[in-house]
């Protein structure tokens, strides 16, 4: 098992980047660079993540970056690793995209790299709303969540894209958490090792469109997971298997209430009873869903 | 030197067999689709040996050819119509990053209602996002200008993605006989691969992030003075195809029987082959008429163009393409240097042939005979512009 003494020292991401405090994004940008070092260029389409980088000459990202139109990130990624092998190329395209640019306006350009198992690492950053423009829903966004544009709560869940990646029957899928970053850079790890379409859902709490204090964007990634809500798994050639800590939580029993991870949050402020055993029923059917495939 | 009765779709793919290119990516698209099917087909049996990206929309497309393009290779790609306007942001990122590219454009009509038939304003909706546009005449010229696109677009002092336009159905399904150079003479004719940068070598850079607004204003100007650069840079690669393969276009424009002209018919792409008939057969009855043959829309040759237009009588500008609202394209870029040509020239639009309705010879003849003749009686024409319905 990796250890974090096996680590790099290097900074990847430099100190003046122009991330908001508490910002997930810059954590797990850190991880990519800790896990796969100089080898990497990351396809970035538009999102916070074009903003952190701060503002040209300089650059806070000390990796390649190709910054891109919103939907065409995992094409242009394609586009990268499908000359590698004629030009003699050694880079590792990794593309770090939020939750609309994967799960909503990119998703074609995703599903049809998918299905052509296209080798390159699609990473979906998913802090559950578009937050660059300023916390909007997104099919990412939580049942019950606010946003600017669901004043009164989502009435709908989130789109359970890792499992429809997984139904692409790519060679890997991975889920991952930010406060989780061993777990996160050994998957990045193993993805760089496989041959094919990798896909590594990265699960990112944003203290500005989630509403809690910036200091506790690990505490919240941590009890998403600990009430059950946010499940680590990761899947090699379809075989599903649920991955630490999210092994003790398949015994409903042993989670947390999931109270404690809604009322952290100002985005779920105000939900009643009923929508809150909504809430309840939406956690359990994931994971029944989920169990059914391991 | 081998001729083979070629298709302006079969054209366009020989022409990317001759130049090397390291990957090709294209959805289908009618009147496209035989380009796709036949450089997918070469790229199977071996005789090419690039990458063939099947992808799964015309926005992928372009963007699987920019990231190969933007690490060093040389790619390709073909659309119409619907196709190009899903393609348009992508368009602008690629000529924004800088990254030489060509790219065939199929012409037809955008629906609604459903059209596959002939029109150039789906390519020239793409006038203003930074790429050299040409279109072609005869399938020959498909040929030669898909070779010296790659040449022009990786030239340093250009660096920017070029499109050859071939009017659909028009040249795209119709066979003529073409002159296929040796594969050593267009070797030799297009350098190694060139590009200002490449994202995939050891260097860390960073592409595309936020800019100061003076910095991105620079590059704006960088773009627009590369199109001026490009204009010689056209003609001096038309200059030196032409002593190594036997055939020049004039770089940007053709002059054909225009010397002395009074009168001009100006107009690009298939149908300027029915304005040369035409042209001939005028003579043949006395008139004073010659074409001039746009070949580039973009750089736009204002020089060329008010030279000619200068000092004749009358010049009727022939558009297969619509601004909504305002005028034909190539029309409303010849008055945009109306005072340059000065106020003799009498310069009047003609919008024909919009959603692939019949232009022919008799057509022409026609609206030019009607032209001449408002200007021997009256000395002015009634409608500067005109639809041709």
């Amino acid at each position: 098992m990796l250890s974090i003494k096996d680590l790099p020292k290097e900074k990847y991401v430099l100190p003046g980047h122009s991330a908001c405090p508490g910002c997930p994004e810059s954590l797990g940008l850190r991880f990519v660079g800790m896990a796969l070092g100089k080898d990497v260029i990351l396809v970035i389409p538009a999102g916070c993540s074009s903003i952190i980088q701060g503002v040209m000459p300089s650059s806070s990202l000390s990796m390649r970056v190709l910054n891109v139109p919103f939907a065409s990130a995992a094409a242009v990624a394609a586009g990268i690793s499908n000359i590698r092998g004629l030009l003699d190329i050694k880079v590792i395209p990794v593309v770090w995209a939020g939750d609309g640019a994967t799960a909503d306006i990119g998703f074609a350009s995703l599903s049809g790299a998918a299905e052509r198992n296209d080798d390159l690492i699609y990473v979906c950053v998913d802090n559950e709303a578009y937050m660059n423009t300023g916390i909007q829903r997104s099919s990412l966004t939580p049942y019950g969540a606010w946003t600017t544009t669901s004043v009164t709560g989502k009435k709908e869940g989130k789109k359970e894209l890792p499992l429809i990646m997984l139904i692409h029957k790519v060679p890997y899928i991975a889920t991952a958490s930010i406060a989780y970053p061993i777990d996160f850079i050994s998957k990045l790890r193993k993805a760089a090792s496989i041959k094919g379409f990798k896909y590594i859902h990265l699960h990112a709490p944003c203290p500005v469109g989630w509403r809690f204090d910036p200091s506790k964007t690990v505490e919240v990634a941590r009890l998403a997971i600990e009430v059950g809500a946010w499940i680590l798994f990761e899947a090699e050639e379809g075989r599903v298997r649920i991955n630490p800590p999210s092994t003790i939580y398949v015994d409903k029993s042993k989670r947390r209430d999931v109270r404690e991870y809604l009322d952290i949050q100002g985005r779920f402020k105000g939900l009643d009873g009923r929508e809150i055993d909504v809430i309840k029923k939406l956690i359990d059917d994931n994971w029944n869903v989920l169990l059914k495939l391991t | 030197m081998t001729i083979k009765v070629l298709t302006g779709n079969y054209a366009v793919a020989e022409a990317v067999k001759l130049s090397g290119v390291n990957l090709i990516t294209a959805y289908p698209i009618t009147p496209q689709t035989p380009i796709v099917e036949k450089l997918s087909e070469y790229v199977d049996l071996g005789l090419i040996k690039a990458s063939f990206v099947r992808v799964e929309s015309e926005f992928s497309a372009l963007a699987v050819a920019y990231g190969a393009s933007i690490c060093g290779a040389r790619s390709f790609t073909a659309t119409s119509s619907h196709g190009l306007l899903y393609m348009h942001e992508m368009l602008w990122w690629v000529a924004g990053s800088r990254v030489p590219l060509v790219m065939a454009v199929v012409t037809r009509a955008i629906g609604p209602p459903w059209n596959i038939w002939d029109e150039h304003t789906d390519l020239l909706d793409q006038r203003d996002t930074g790429w050299l546009i040409s279109f072609a005449e005869d399938n020959q010229e498909v040929l030669d200008t898909i070779i010296q696109l790659y040449r022009i677009t990786e030239d340093p002092r250009v660096y920017l993605p070029g499109i050859l336009g071939l009017d659909g159905f028009l040249l795209s399904h119709t066979s003529e006989p073409v002159d296929i150079p040796d594969e050593h003479i267009i070797k030799s004719f297009l350098k190694p691969r060139s590009q200002p940068y490449t994202l995939c070598g050891d260097e860390l850079i960073t592409m595309g992030n936020l800019p100061r607004a003076r910095d991105a204003m620079f590059m704006r100007y960088d773009i627009h003075l590369s199109m001026e650069r490009a204009k010689r840079v056209i003609k001096e690669v038309d200059l030196e195809y032409s002593k190594l393969v036997g055939r020049s276009y004039g770089g940007l424009v053709e002059c054909y029987r225009c010397e002395n002209s009074k009168y001009l018919l100006v107009g690009m792409g298939a149908w300027v082959g029915n304005m040369k008939d035409v042209c001939d057969e005028l003579r043949d009855e006395g008139y004073s008429v010659g074409v001039l043959k746009v070949r580039f829309f973009r750089p736009f040759p204002y020089e060329e163009v008010v030279g000619h237009l200068s000092g004749i009588r009358g010049a009727l500008v022939f558009d297969r393409s619509i601004s909504l609202g305002s005028l034909g394209h190539l029309h409303l870029e010849i008055l945009a240097r109306a005072s340059s040509i000065g106020k003799h020239t009498i310069i009047k639009g003609l919008i024909a042939g919009l959603a692939g309705v019949d232009v022919g010879v008799k057509e022409i003849k026609e609206s030019t005979i009607k032209f001449i003749n408002e200007i021997e009686e009256l000395g002015y024409v009634k409608d500067s512009s005109e639809w041709l319905l």
